[in-house]
């Protein structure tokens, strides 16, 4: 049976004084405030010690588990952790809200690494589907391949993936940076709103569909353009940028950056609705 | 969801029933309401193997209709009568369940179109494969139940597909269960993750030309239309490249012969897959814990791309 007493409470979000606005329009908008520094602390993060480290054999644990001890450990103040034969499973390294020296040794399955917020992540093997959906900041590095929906939906931070990546690479994605040393498969940066995606390989069909802001840079061949991608002048910005970008992520700093294609959204299917039809069928 | 799985061993044979076994238990959480193997065992060729039904399993959540059980004993015996008048002989005859049986059957004309005509022209009866390595295994639960009910673990074999599935598009039974058989073809079967949207389409048409359906699971499509393919004179690889057009929807499927192993990702990219691929083995799944049950050292894997395809021989 549900507890009734707990309804009459204050959730953490109401405490926090965020449901007291209008809820229309850009009056949502909550602003940060250093008076109100305390309330915007994650809950259950931790300080830690990034000269403090151990190893996690996580052989016989499930994810839940694992995910528990990493927290444990954190708890305890350690700053670099190893994780030892993760084997493919699924869900592991979710949820981590503050800075941590992450290492695993080996592959991880789906939803690796998910909703984080500031670690540093080496997996020296490979990832499945969906590895650091919703990443807000940090850098998550892949030395081997990676699956479909790569980085979906991430806000900020450094995704950098040194083989292959598969389908629908940094849909949705908001903020951040996706680095890919290798190939990457179709409708990459699907829907995406901002930040960048680089590919020194090539790309699958449909690249970029549908995105409304943000930028892609291809080093390779495009197997075809999506609704409303389009090319843009590669800058010397552009380039230096590119060029730091590479070095920092020790993915391939030799690498000729002039010679990228940069692709952005052509921006005819904002306001769709208001479109002629002739100018719908352009846009699409 | 469901989950596939598939291994090849070239140059050797192992126990893929038990290594099948392990991958598709893995994979249980996208779904138990059947699984099914299709093993590719080691025979000396001469005699075809015959798995076939003469009725549902009718406990475990099945969508079937219960049957009194003597007429499973009654459509045994028509079976054993047709056989005889088409010149087959039984060579050797396991029960396993009630409803499901194995027989080892000599028979030498080349076209098993009128023979599982024949068979299937029985009212309950279905052949779930015919071949002379092929044997698939289906019925309700997860993969390590149905390993148990038929002592799949000690089958020896070069390769083997298998299928764990969450019942969307048709019943919970046998018949809607994969592997499905490349009907009339000896030693073909085929499994899949995904939905097929242009099946009653395709299936209208296959049915004008002669195909058999037998059950209204989308996945049996794929069997039915590339065996149509090859009835017509193309190749496995040709006929798979064609469905990546013909078939409209979302899909990862893998089909087997006698001597290879192949898999097909459509072109949308929306089903998943991941592949190890080695000198003397290739495994592959919808996740990457199903390769781990086999290879629970450190390999690199990879997902292939939209619209690929790729065949292996043994």
């Amino acid at each position: 049976m549900a507890n009734i007493k707990s309804v009459s409470k204050k959730t953490k979000a109401q405490a926090m004084g965020m449901h007291t606005e209008v809820l229309t329009g850009r009056t949502q908008q909550k602003f940060f405030n250093p008076d109100e520094a305390e309330n915007f602390y994650y809950f259950g993060t931790h300080d830690v010690d990034f000269n403090k480290r151990t190893d996690l054999d996580v052989k016989d644990m499930t994810a839940a588990e694992a995910n528990k001890e990493i927290d444990n450990l954190m708890g305890q103040g350690f700053g670099t952790i190893v994780i030892k034969n993760p084997q493919g499973k699924h869900s592991l390294g979710v949820g981590i809200l503050n800075k941590l020296n992450l290492i695993f040794e080996g592959s991880l399955g789906y939803f690796g690494m998910g909703s984080c917020d500031g670690p540093i992540v080496r997996i020296n093997g490979r990832v499945g589907w969906s590895c650091a959906e919703n990443l807000m900041a940090g850098k998550v590095v892949i030395e081997k391949n990676a699956g479909s929906c790569f980085g979906a939906a991430i806000r900020g931070g450094d995704l950098i993936c040194k083989g292959s990546v598969g389908a629908r690479t940094g849909i949705d994605m908001k903020g951040g940076t996706i680095i890919i040393g290798g190939d990457a498969g179709a409708f990459t940066g699907f829907m995406m709103q901002r930040g960048r995606i680089i590919i020194l390989g090539d790309v699958g069909i449909n690249l970029g569909d549908s995105m409304y802001d943000g930028t892609i840079f291809v080093g390779g061949e495009i197997g075809s353009y999506g609704s409303d991608a389009v090319d843009a002048e590669l800058t010397k910005g552009d380039q230096d940028w590119l060029k730091r970008k590479l070095k920092v992520a020790e993915i391939d700093e030799n690498f000729d950056v002039s010679k990228m294609k940069k692709i952005v959204a052509g921006k005819k299917l904002w306001n769709y609705d208001n479109l002629e039809p002739a100018e719908k069928k352009g846009a699409i | 969801m469901c989950g596939i799985a598939g291994l090849i061993h070239r140059g050797k044979s192992s126990k893929v029933g038990y290594e099948l076994q392990g991958m598709l238990q893995a994979l249980k959480h996208r779904g138990e309401d059947s699984t099914g193997y299709a093993l590719y065992g080691d025979t000396d060729g001469k005699n075809f193997i015959m798995r076939f039904k003469v009725g549902e399993n009718v406990g475990e959540g099945s969508t079937s209709v219960a049957e009194d059980v003597s007429v499973y004993d009654e459509r045994k015996k028509i079976v054993d009568n047709y056989l005889n008048e088409m010149g087959a002989k039984i060579i050797k005859e396991e029960r396993i369940l009630p409803y499901s049986l194995r027989y080892e059957i000599e028979y030498n004309k080349k076209d098993l179109l009128e023979f599982s005509q024949k068979i299937e022209s029985i009212p309950g009866v279905e052949i779930l494969s015919m071949g002379k390595s092929l044997e698939v295994i289906k019925d309700l639960g997860n993969a390590k139940m149905v390993c148990d009910r038929y002592n799949l673990d000690k089958l020896v074999g070069t390769h083997a597909i298998g299928h764990a599935r969450m019942a969307t598009e048709s019943g919970v039974d046998i018949k809607s269960a994969h592997p499905f058989w490349g009907y009339p073809f000896s030693d073909v079967s085929v499994v899949h993750n995904g939905q097929l949207t242009n099946y009653w389409n395709n299936r209208r048409a296959l049915e004008n030309k002669g195909m058999r359906f037998m059950s209204e699971c989308d996945s049996e499509l794929i069997a039915v239309y590339l065996a149509e393919k090859m009835r017509d004179g193309a190749s496995l690889e040709e006929g798979m490249k064609e469905s990546l057009i013909g078939l409209d929807g979302v899909f990862t499927y893998f089909v087997a012969t006698k001597d290879s192993l192949g898999m097909a990702k459509d072109t949308m990219a929306a089903k998943p897959l991941v592949l190890y691929e080695s000198d003397d083995l290739v495994a592959m799944g919808s996740e990457e814990i199903a390769i781990r049950s086999i290879l629970p050292q450190e390999i690199d894997t990879y997902d292939p791309f939209d619209g690929e395809v790729k065949v292996w021989q043994i």
